[in-house]
């Protein structure tokens, strides 16, 4: 809602400066947005008439005027715009103005001839203005008068960004209303008297019964011209709220929306074709509405219509053949109400809404549809005469305003703040809310441009918002003190966060929608979760694994030069179910790629590879050991991927990026990830204390070779599915390949550490152990290394 | 000059020029060993008569101790220069870099996000969480906003096939959250929110968090000094201006905007707040007439922009190293 603070203070003139009075909006819930002043500063303009207009002998552009600005002397000034002629009156600057730019004005010489000042465009001034070089003031302008008076602009545009509960604030009226309200200033209302028929001529008006119009205010009015032009002082108005200049009668059913907040809409009578019914529009019917849309009109769509077609869509847009134009002799008025539930969404739906649309969906008040035609029709006689026809008001259901009971107790309790029953009351009065007060409050009735009053709650807000949210103390809150939970085995997501971060992950924030591909290439998913309105085509579904933001940040950094690139994100994955419901886990996902540690002077450059990842899965997962199965996944290195099993349960999944994608991606080298439901870094378990034995423990070590196939997994599990108790710890703590060892075999050693609770072990007794576990590793492929 | 007193001397010189330890040794073995020189003189006492040789054996045994004192002596300075050599010889560049990794760090919005999680830990609120697809019903309708409602259009939304939405606020947790649960509840809910938007100030992505606190007198003055408090300790100004400036959400009534007066004394705007509206409590199972309660939003990442002076939302979702490191 944009409008001037001079038309504000035509009606309510509180003793505020402009930054005070947006203030006091903004600090009242109309949210003032900006202030811009009207004009830039300048001063020393006023209007002059060009009395002579002589050609400039040395020069074929410029002109020698002779100008009256009122002083009684002539004044010579050369002027170089095209339409400098005898007669027009254009703002005139004379010697020691300062124009905006603080360019200073004095008298000069210019091409051997004195000037005595210089004629302005609006350019020039800061106004905008239509015209081709000087700015043309009308006729009958003052010669003489400052130009910022005679175009009032010594004005501040306010824009307020009115919240949808206060449509009563989105008029002139309404504003000057609150302002009257929140500083107890005098109100200068309209003095909106009933205009007397001067022809029977009127239109029938029906409303049908299922259509949700609670008021049909119409007027015939007959002979007007629609070709004259609107006076400036109303244009001045519309241009200051936002609003361009159409034509006579269109620019009056603009100004009676700004001014009283009523939409009104003006027909051209030759077009209607009988009476008017406001109905539902039935299914096929078709308008072209004035922005030149054709619409298929739907049974949920109101419309004005008549006896043969639809001529508007109620409350949201007139019809393009039906509109007045200045071609028209005979229009119809419309003035009207329609209920907010029947506006609300259509113009979301259509795709298109107005000015009309806006107000109406947040409610119109709806005791004002008469005064508002009323005062239109004065507009119309005096701007484009005409013979009025008498008022037609037709009513149908209009909203109940139910009484609402307020106690003080609750606004008490509700604001922490206890007011007195009179202060209450005062504030009542002053936002024109009709009460009686009774032994625990008031019970209120809101006014007819209220629609945001239905519940002691709100009441309670209004109270507050005079009262002043600043009035309210801070009080430091009393409540029960209690402590928050903590379970131990539980690793809270903060530390899930550090542990990474002290492993050399950097965290990350990616979008959630991601591209398409990325979905198929990362996680084999050809049915993701779809957005039907995608910001942009690579953001359209909903991602199900973070790979591909890692992925990309890892490219994105390549390309910014950072070629040792340790990234890790926590969020949540989308997967769509067959039943169509969506499963949103949490995970957390890494990324490594190049060297295991910055390039330095004490540590070889080796590359970040399968192990590393690994390392920094199994930290995450610690102190819980899970299990690392062979997997396929298509993401991954066939060769170089594992799932990773917690109780017998996938958790997630680590691996080398797959060549493929290397190369599809632009990366240089494979980098390494993983991915783990959150759950499993978080879930670790409480500590289970074992007891500390006091005998030695013994080690042995076991050097088996076995084939490559074989996995070290395979041996363990072996062995250990015959190891007793006393074995307290199975190793692997070498692997060789080479000079020993045939060709396709791998030597793997592992440590046996024995130990038990209740006494120091025997050579025979571990011997027996160790040959016990050597024969389960043989019957597994495996042979002792010699 | 006795027989003793040139031979300490003899000894004490020899000591005093022995070039190194092995020497030093040949030269104690010299006098001290099975046939030295000190040595024989002792052997030689059992000759002389008992007065004489008491007072002979004093003085070889003093000549003995002076000669082993010189020694000690001497062969301490051999080790503390050794030692010296040894450790010259070892010294490191102690400004070579450490080896191995070095920490990274989190990301600037969540070390907002913990920061201020922790900070109304120590009040008492718990952290909630909540789904980020969500349906019409938590996103919108149990907050008070129905269908058609003008107040949809404030926010630009995110549709999923199927009907639902990419949740446009963390409100929808603090429905979940009073559907489980009973009074008292405190609780703040920080998480990712969508809407259809994006440009230097706004994301299609950002993060949000939701503040509730729901017992039996909780008021507006409650709202004010929490929202406060959290404000100066967040921001560490004391003095920090606040102000709450009546505002429209569908799911409070009394509504607050909460602006900030920064440095360069202009107001900003930090986040929303208001009193609990009775439907939304209705429409979770909650009494509004025996409990009330207050609800806040705040944008994380603008947080994160305001504290660390980030000029530009999307520097946080470009996840370049060079910017998210200067963090760590």
């Amino acid at each position: 809602m944009q409008f001037s603070e001079q038309w504000l203070r035509s009606r309510v003139n509180p003793s505020l400066s402009t930054d005070q009075l947006s203030y006091l909006l903004t600090m009242a819930g109309l949210e003032v947005e900006e202030v811009n002043a009207a004009a830039p500063a300048f001063s020393g303009v006023v209007i002059g008439e060009v009395k002579e207009c002589e050609k400039h002998e040395n020069a074929d552009r410029l002109r020698v005027t002779k100008v009256d600005v009122g002083t009684g002397e002539l004044v010579q000034i050369v002027c170089g715009a095209p339409n400098v002629a005898v007669g027009v009156k254009v703002p005139c600057a004379l010697p020691g103005a300062i124009l905006p730019g603080d360019f200073r004005i004095k008298p000069t010489k210019m091409r051997g001839v004195e000037s005595g000042g210089m004629l302005c465009s609006g350019k020039e001034l800061g106004v905008p203005d239509e015209a081709d070089g000087l700015m043309l003031l009308p006729a009958d302008a003052p010669v003489g008068h400052n130009i910022r008076d005679y175009l009032g602009l010594d004005d501040s545009l306010f824009t307020l960004k009115i919240t949808p509960n206060r449509a009563d604030c989105l008029s002139v009226r309404g504003i000057a209303r609150e302002v009257a309200a929140l500083t107890g200033s005098a109100l200068t209302a309209w003095d909106i008297a009933a205009v007397a028929p001067q022809t029977d001529s009127k239109l029938t008006v029906s409303i049908a019964d299922n259509a949700p119009c609670g008021r049909y205010v119409g007027r015939v009015l007959k002979n007007v011209n629609a070709a004259a032009p609107t006076p400036e002082w109303m244009k001045r108005r519309l241009e200051r709220s936002g609003l361009r200049s159409i034509s006579a009668i269109v620019d009056i059913t603009n100004y009676i929306l700004l001014e009283q907040g009523q939409p009104m809409h003006a027909f051209d009578l030759d077009k209607i074709d009988g009476g008017i019914t406001v109905r539902m529009a039935a299914a096929g019917e078709k308008l072209v509405c004035l922005n030149e849309k054709e619409i298929e009109l739907t049974p949920e769509l109101m419309v004005i219509a008549d006896a043969a077609k639809p001529l508007a869509i109620a409350g949201i847009m007139g019809g393009l053949d039906s509109g007045v134009t200045t071609a028209s002799r005979d229009i119809f008025l419309e003035s009207a109400f329609f209920q907010p539930e029947a506006i609300a969404g259509k113009a979301r739906a259509l795709g298109f809404g107005s000015d009309s649309s806006y107000r109406y969906e947040r409610g119109v008040d709806f005791a004002l549809q008469t005064e508002a035609i009323e005062r239109a029709t004065a507009l119309v006689l005096d701007i484009c005469g005409g013979e009025p026809g008498p008022l037609t008001e037709t009513v149908s259901a209009l909203p109940a305003r139910a009484s609402v009971a307020v106690r003080t107790a609750r606004v008490a309790k509700v604001l922490g703040v206890t007011l007195a029953a009179d202060e209450i009351a005062a504030i009542f009065t002053r936002l024109g809310l009709s009460f009686e007060q009774n032994a625990d409050g008031f019970v209120v009735s809101a006014p007819s441009f209220r629609f945001d009053i239905a519940i002691e709650e709100d009441l309670i807000e209004e109270i507050a918002r005079v009262y002043g949210y600043d009035n309210i103390p801070a009080n430091a809150p009393v409540a029960a003190q209690t402590m928050l939970p903590q379970p131990e085995g539980l690793r809270v997501r903060s530390e899930v966060r550090r542990l990474l971060a002290g492993r050399d992950f950097q965290e990350i924030v990616s979008y959630a929608f991601v591209e398409e591909k990325w979905e198929r290439d990362f996680a084999g998913n050809t049915n993701p979760v779809r957005l039907i309105n995608p910001i942009a085509s690579q953001m359209s579904v909903m991602r199900s694994s973070l790979i591909g933001g890692l992925v990309d940040t890892l490219a994105a950094n390549l390309n910014r030069k950072h070629s040792r690139v340790r990234v890790f994100e926590i969020a949540r994955v989308f997967h769509k179910q067959a039943d169509g419901s969506v499963q949103q886990p949490e995970v957390v996902a890494g990324l490594a790629h190049g060297s295991r540690v910055d390039e330095q002077w004490g540590s070889k450059a080796e590359r970040v590879d399968f192990y590393d990842i690994k390392a920094d899965v199994e930290a995450l997962l610690y102190p819980r050991v899970a299990e690392y199965r062979k997997a396929a996944h298509p993401a991954f290195h066939p060769g170089r991927c594992a799932e990773v099993l917690l109780d017998g349960a996938v958790v997630g999944v680590l691996g080398e990026l797959h060549p493929q994608w290397v190369q599809a991606y632009g990366l240089t080298n494979a980098p390494v990830l993983f991915e783990l439901a959150a759950c499993a870094a978080e879930q670790v378990g409480r500590v289970k204390l074992a007891p500390v034995s006091k005998f030695q423990p013994v080690r042995r070590d076991l050097a088996l070779v076995v084939a490559e196939e074989v996995s070290a997994a395979t041996l363990q599990q072996a062995m250990l599915a015959v190891a007793p108790e006393s074995v307290r710890e199975l190793a692997l703590f070498d692997l060789y390949r080479g000079k020993g060892v045939d060709e396709g075999k791998k030597s793997l050693a592992f440590r046996i550490v024995l130990q038990a609770a209740d006494r120091t072990l025997v050579d025979d007794e571990v011997e027996q152990v160790v040959a016990a576990m050597l024969a389960a590793a043989e019957a597994a492929g495996a042979v002792l290394r010699a | 000059m006795s027989n003793v007193d040139v031979i300490l001397k003899e000894g004490l010189a020899a000591l005093d020029a022995a070039a190194d330890l092995v020497e030093l040794e040949q030269v104690k073995a010299r006098y001290l060993g099975k046939s030295g020189a000190l040595t024989e003189l002792l052997k030689q006492l059992g000759k002389l008569s008992p007065e004489e040789r008491k007072s002979a054996g004093a003085t070889i045994n003093a000549a003995k101790q002076a000669f082993e004192t010189r020694h000690n002596e001497v062969r301490d300075g051999f080790n503390a220069a050794k030692l010296a050599a040894q450790l010259a010889a070892e010294s490191l560049d102690v400004t070579l870099p450490g080896r191995g990794i070095s920490p990274a760090g989190l990301h600037p919005v969540t070390l907002t996000l913990e920061r201020i999680t922790g900070l109304f830990a120590t009040m008492g609120f718990e952290v909630a969480d909540g789904p980020e697809i969500e349906s019409d019903f938590h996103n919108f309708q149990a907050l008070n906003i129905p269908e058609n409602h003008p107040a949809r259009a404030m926010q630009d939304t995110f549709y999923v096939e199927g009907g639902d939405v990419l949740r446009t606020h963390t409100s929808p947790i603090q429905v979940r959250y009073m559907l489980d649960n009973q009074p008292p509840i405190k609780i703040v809910a920080p998480g990712r929110v969508y809407r259809v938007d994006s440009d230097a100030t706004h994301s299609p992505m950002f993060h949000q968090m939701e503040g509730l606190w729901i017992d039996q007198n909780v008021s507006f003055a409650d709202l004010k000094a929490t929202i406060t408090e959290f404000l100066r300790r967040f921001f560490e100004r004391d003095d920090m201006q606040v102000r709450f400036r009546p505002s429209f959400f569908p799911f409070t009534e009394t509504s607050a905007e909460i602006d900030v007066l920064d440095e360069q004394g202009r107001w900003l705007e930090v986040g929303g707040s208001g009193m609990v509206h009775p439907n939304v409590l209705r429409n979770v199972g909650i009494d509004p007439e025996k409990y009330t309660g207050f609800a806040f939003g705040i944008g994380l990442d603008r947080f994160a922009m305001l504290r660390y002076g980030v000029n530009d939302l999307r520097l946080f979702f470009e996840n370049d190293l060079t910017f998210l490191k200067q963090f760590n």
